[in-house]
């Protein structure tokens, strides 16, 4: 038999409501900070996998401001919304300026809507890691839907697949045509495409051509991606937007699909998790371990090459 | 485990309309490696405050040139205590004369940066208000 481990008074607090306490275990999950570990381990349990809404495309295109309408609707609707805003550090510096928030606009004390600007600091892969956890965490403290915003560019976009359940692929009119989305990886992860800015020129025909694009490309597992038109300086769509996106989740329950892409989210999850573990152990013991440092300089000496000390590193037992 | 960069709130109290010195500190903050949560224009205290305590910020920047600075910062440090909060420094920077400045210290603003600062004192200043809090 197994007994249940206590529940850490920060856990406890999160799930009573208290955000203080959500917004520090945030941070210490953003820090990497190990004392996280035995809260987000109190609260997965207490979780209910609620819809996660990955709003994603390139730079200002209008990401954040439809996220501030698509709040403004859900309170509407009386669900309570945590939103996570992802923007890249600096290589050089490693500091960032999270502007996202600038967007929000909300009715003062509200206490139905937490939003969190994070950085995400270096680490490709661990920035679907960290911003999962955070999801789980918001999930926890009882929001009806968590939204995450992320630049679509590189490693980002892939990473929205591994914390989103819905993915919101954002565009605009004129961007560039539509060889460039697909170069991008952004039509593979799209599961609703939005045509923001559509008060502008040329959005009707932006809008005809990638719904020509995604009938040509059959969607993912008996999905085809719904393509959505909005503004949100004349506000439009916005309804329609979440519409779509519902309809999206409701797809995942009737076909069964819902627990296999969780199961998938969560095993790349478990992966990147150990990757870490093992990396940092690794890099520090390949500096410090003498029979590593000599295996270190048999590659530097071109002896050996890279490939096959990895090889050699990561056959079981002890290192030659 | 290296040191978590140093989380800053930029805001921008009170209803005059540009906001182009706090970002060129927002900007000087970043390369000094800071995470600048940058709030924007037109900020009431309150929404100071709860973007402060949502974002889990280390400190606090306040800048303004619309003279309202002695109605508008205390009230933010009140809104911090009320919170039990009032342990996050908040420094702040606009044309503010002598008088209100040391005023305004008393009140609990930790540096007051007047339109000649180095952008350099400013973030030596963060940066050691910041850690001293931790
Ligand atoms: N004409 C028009 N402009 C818009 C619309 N939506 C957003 N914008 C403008 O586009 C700019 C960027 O908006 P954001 O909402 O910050 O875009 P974003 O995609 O979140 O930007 P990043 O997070 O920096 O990538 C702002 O100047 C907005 O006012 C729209 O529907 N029509
Ligand atoms: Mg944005």
């Amino acid at each position: 038999m197994t007994r249940a481990a206590p529940i850490p008074a920060a856990a406890r607090a999160i799930l009573d409501g208290d955000r203080r306490a959500l917004a520090r275990v945030i941070s210490q999950i953003e820090d990497r900070d190990p004392t996280a570990a035995p809260i987000t381990r109190a609260l997965y349990p207490r979780t209910h996998a609620v819809p996660v809404v990955g709003v994603t495309g390139p730079l200002g295109v209008g990401k954040s401001s439809l996220i501030n309408l698509l709040v403004g609707r859900l309170r509407a609707l009386d669900r309570t919304v945590g939103i996570v805003a992802v923007d890249p550090s600096s290589p050089y510096s490693g500091g960032s300026v999270l502007g996202d928030r600038i967007r929000l606009d909300r009715p003062a004390g509200d206490g139905g809507v937490y939003f969190r600007s994070m950085a995400s600091r270096g680490e490709a892969g661990g920035i679907a890691a960290a911003t999962r956890e955070v999801t789980r965490v918001l999930d926890a403290a009882g929001f009806d839907v968590v939204i995450v915003e992320t630049v679509g560019s590189g490693q980002v976009d892939v990473a929205v697949r591994d914390v989103a359940t819905t993915s919101v692929v954002v565009l605009v009119p004129h961007l560039g045509d539509e060889v460039q989305t697909l170069k991008a990886g952004l039509f593979e992860i799209a599961d609703v495409f939005c045509v923001n800015k559509a008060d502008l020129p040329g959005a009707d025909l932006a809008r005809r051509d990638l719904a020509e694009l995604v009938r040509l490309g059959a969607g993912r597992a008996g999905w085809t991606p719904r393509v959505v038109s909005t503004s949100t300086t004349q506000p439009a769509g916005i309804d329609e937007l979440w519409e779509n996106i519902e309809a999206h989740e409701k797809f995942l329950d009737d076909s069964g699909q819902r627990p296999l892409e969780e199961r998938r989210r969560l095993s790349s999850e478990i992966v990147e998790l150990v990757r870490e573990r093992v990396g940092r152990r690794l890099s520090d013991r390949l500096e410090r371990d003498p029979s590593l440092r000599g295996l270190l300089d048999e590659v530097v000496a071109r002896r050996i090459d890279p490939r096959t000390a990895a090889e050699r590193l990561d056959r079981p037992g002890p290192p030659r | 485990m290296v040191r978590p960069p140093i989380r800053v709130l930029i805001a921008k109290p009170g209803l005059d309309g540009h906001d182009r010195g706090a970002k060129v500190v927002a900007r000087a903050l970043r390369d000094a490696g800071f995470e600048v949560i940058y709030a924007g224009l037109r900020q009431t205290p309150e929404e100071i405050v709860r973007a402060a305590l949502e974002e889990d910020v280390d400190i606090i920047g306040l800048s303004i040139l619309s003279g309202a600075h002695m109605a508008l910062f205390p009230k933010v440090l009140a809104l911090l205590k009320k919170e039990k909060a009032g342990d996050i420094p908040v420094f702040a920077g606009g044309i503010i004369p002598d008088e209100d400045a040391r005023r305004l210290k008393k009140a609990g603003i930790r540096a007051i940066f007047g339109p000649g600062t180095s952008l350099e004192e400013i973030v030596t200043t963060a940066q050691r208000l910041a850690r001293s809090a931790a």
